[in-house]
């Protein structure tokens, strides 16, 4: 594979995970590495990111990539000549003994957080735990799994947390500290995996499976801990984004009637010609919200999600108030007062699971009656009513008649389901019922639920 | 001065030489902006040294700074250039008495739109320049969609048409540091033409180099734990982590205060210089258990 060959299949799978790479960037990005030279893989990695990537968000995306496409070592890299040595002597070299080193070793570098041997490690404990024997060339691979299970670092995490006390950490920090380590070994093992695989049977091979979806296009339904938390880090800023955007849309849009002051005032300088005409802003209008969502295990983030992203931008709408059910109704607006903090919002909102279940099973039957029971009057001509979930009613009463009296009173609802459109309908979900009184969007990920958030302010 | 810089590294060491610490991507980034005459975006949260890499590069290179603030509202008018309209209304009632004779209004039509008339702004005034020039376009993210299309054909080609006078192409082409704290998309075709650069919190070794060389009185005792303690600051889930800026304004007001011990009292009594939120403030009072 040339060089060229290489490029070009770099912006290839580039392309194929989302990223919008143009000809004209292509080009720039040849005539920068060019100026540059191939000397130093980190200024080769900053030129290409310079060029290609104009988005902070595709960053992850273009880093995973690179990795794939120019790896920092080919196979064991240039191992010292004595470890060569230690692996002649007659241990096994995926043998208890091995083991005990290994994790001795990674132990201290966990402790002093040493970013070079813990890479270092990680490609050691691939080539030693990973590799999964074939039966033919060709068929053999590597699993970071295996390696991952062998060495079980998660079991370092208390020794690692006493020993960062013992060098003067707090407790918390120290926790805090081991656990952000720890996961980026595991990211560097598994890192080194698809390096390993992707020498093996090419990087395009690599690239189509194992290169995670950019944060907007994450699925709500299938996401990790991690993705959690990523996710609400975005949140505060997304909401500015979609804020100025609104303001600026909503300023455009609406010019009011003429302001004769600062019209005559401006054209003094044309010598009383007026070139502009000035307008009074008009006053704008504000969307008031309810949003009632589904709080159960499985669409339990989608829903705080909504309600974060709601509530952060609250200059934006008018009122708003929110609710959660599992099989009843349970007020949650307080929890969103000005200036609250989003992680503790997060938490309250799932312990707040608790009241609003009595039988623990979905039900928007009896949800939807107890609302209009209790909390009609909060739907006046000028809200907008949200619902959010599912629609998954495990075969109880609907209570289709609830949902339309709330839909009537409303000025607009909308129902957004966080499944893939194909699912709907299928096992217990009452989608198209419920859709026929209330019209359903699709709302899977953080983009189409800006999306739809902008839609509507 | 045929190229602005002659490396990566070299623009490293020459923005060292005027204050400016320098992580490898941002001086990869400037190098190549110099060498492909191509403008640079910088996004980056506020505070981080976006605004002060234009004004570094210029003061490395000894290039003149033309800076465009942008703001809502901004228009052609006054990014590009404006005819001065009073003074052509002088003009021509000062020739009030010669218009009554023949071709005397074409002589003054041609004459009000001449040089002399014209304001030039920012971006004409970095193109027409034939000394070396940063232009540095702040805010770039707080303009409307329109001038950002005004911006593709000054920063593509480097030119400017003035319906009245033809076409002003760069006499030698500046180069262009835009800055967005990324409070709106900007569009493709304007990111499409420039190089991008993000630039983000540094870690604590060049946190700690920056706040000394800012702040050379801080006792480097000092200075290490201040720097851990934004550090930890950072880790929290706050409305605005504290940037580098505010780190230096922190050990600023060590100074002014006088304190020379970073104890937990001092931390929360001065807190209000790195946080400006309630919420972010209570936070880290609970999380770094200073009261």
């Amino acid at each position: 594979m040339t060089l060229l060959d290489r490029h070009l299949a770099f912006l290839e799978a580039l392309r194929g995970a989302g990223l919008p790479v143009s000809l004209s960037e292509d080009l720039d990005a040849v005539a920068a590495v060019s100026a540059i030279g191939w000397s130093s893989r980190e200024t080769v990695k900053d030129t290409y990111a310079a060029t290609l990537v104009k988005k902070q968000s595709l960053r992850p995306t273009f880093d995973a990539l690179f990795e794939l496409y120019f790896p920092r070592m080919v196979g064991e890299g240039a191992v010292p000549a004595d470890a060569e040595q230690v692996a002649g002597e007659g241990t096994a070299k995926d043998g208890p003994e091995a083991l005990v080193d290994l994790r001795a070793e990674l132990q201290e570098a966990l402790e002093s957080g040493d970013e070079e041997r813990l890479r270092a490690l990680a490609a050691e404990a691939m080539a030693r735990f990973g590799a999964m024997p074939g039966r033919g060339p060709g068929l053999s691979s590597w699993s970071s799994y295996t390696a991952l299970r062998r060495i079980a670092p998660d079991e370092l995490m208390e020794n690692l947390v006493d020993g960062l006390r013992r060098s003067g950490w707090t407790e918390e920090e120290a926790e805090r500290t081991a656990d952000r380590r720890l996961a980026s070994y595991t990211a560097m093992v598994e890192a080194d995996a698809r390096r390993r695989i992707a020498e093996e049977k090419g990087p395009q091979h690599i690239a189509n499976v194992h290169v995670k979806p950019t944060l907007d296009r994450l699925d709500f339904l299938h996401m990790r801990r991690a993705d959690v938390d990523r996710l609400r880090r975005e949140i505060y800023p997304l909401a500015r984004r979609l804020a100025t955007r609104l303001a600026l849309e909503q300023h455009t849009r609406r010019r009011g009637p003429i302001d004769m002051r600062r019209t005559i005032r401006s054209s003094i300088a044309a010598g009383g010609v007026p070139l502009d005409t000035h307008h009074k802003p008009r006053r704008p209008h504000r969307t008031e919200l309810v949003v009632l969502c589904d709080v159960s295990g499985s669409v339990a983030n989608f829903a705080s999600f909504t309600l974060l992203l709601v509530f952060a931008l609250q200059e934006v709408f008018g009122k708003v108030r929110a609710f959660t059910f599992v099989d009843t109704v349970h007020e949650v607006t307080s929890y969103f007062r000005p200036g609250a903090d989003l992680a503790e919002v997060m938490t309250r909102l799932v312990e707040s699971s608790a009241h609003a279940s009595i039988f623990g099973r979905t039900n928007y039957g009896r949800a939807f009656k107890t609302f209009t029971e209790e909390y009609v009057e909060a739907i006046t001509p000028k809200t907008s009513l949200l619902v959010l979930g599912d629609a998954r009613n495990n075969y109880s009463d609907p209570e289709l008649a609830a949902l339309r009296t709330m839909a009537g009173r409303a000025r607009h609802a909308w129902w957004l389901n966080p499944e893939a459109k194909r699912q709907w309908d299928t096992g217990d979900s009452e989608a198209s019922r419920y859709g026929t009184i209330v019209p359903m969007v699709e709302c899977r990920n953080l983009g189409q639920l800006s999306e739809f958030v902008r839609e509507i302010a | 001065m045929d190229s602005w810089f002659s490396s990566p590294s070299d623009v490293a060491q020459r923005l060292t030489g005027v204050g400016y610490l320098a992580d490898p991507a941002t001086a990869t980034t400037a190098y190549l902006a110099g060498r492909l005459e191509k403008p640079v975006l910088v996004e980056g949260p506020a505070g981080v040294g976006k605004t002060e890499l234009a004004k570094a590069i210029s003061r490395a290179t000894g290039a003149e700074l033309v800076r465009l603030q942008c703001y809502e509202g901004l228009d052609e008018a006054r990014a590009l250039y404006e005819w001065n309209y009073k003074k052509q209304l002088l003009r021509i009632q000062a020739s009030g008495a010669l218009l009554e004779k023949e071709g005397a209004w074409e002589a003054t039509h041609d004459d009000i739109f001449s040089e002399e008339f014209l304001l030039t702004r920012p971006l004409l005034t970095a193109i027409r320049r034939d000394e070396p020039t940063v232009l540095l376009i702040d805010e770039v993210d707080k303009t409307d969609v329109e001038v950002e299309a005004l911006l593709l054909e000054v920063l593509s080609d480097f030119q400017v048409t003035i319906p009245e006078l033809g076409t002003v192409a760069a006499v030698r082409r500046p180069l262009v540091v835009l800055t967005s704290n990324a409070a709106r998309e900007l569009s493709e075709a304007l990111k499409r033409r420039c190089l991008y650069l993000h630039l983000d919190y540094p870690n604590a070794e060049r946190e700690r180099a920056i706040v000394t060389s800012q702040v050379p009185e801080l006792d480097d005792k000092v200075a290490g734990q201040l720097v851990s303690v934004v550090a930890r600051l950072r880790e929290l889930e706050l409305k605005k982590a504290p940037s580098i800026a505010e780190s230096v304004d922190w050990a600023r007001t060590l100074i002014a205060l006088e304190i020379d011990d970073f104890d937990e009292k001092a931390v929360s009594d001065t807190l209000g210089v790195v946080l400006k939120h309630v919420s972010d403030q209570e936070r880290a009072i609970k999380e770094l258990r200073l009261r």
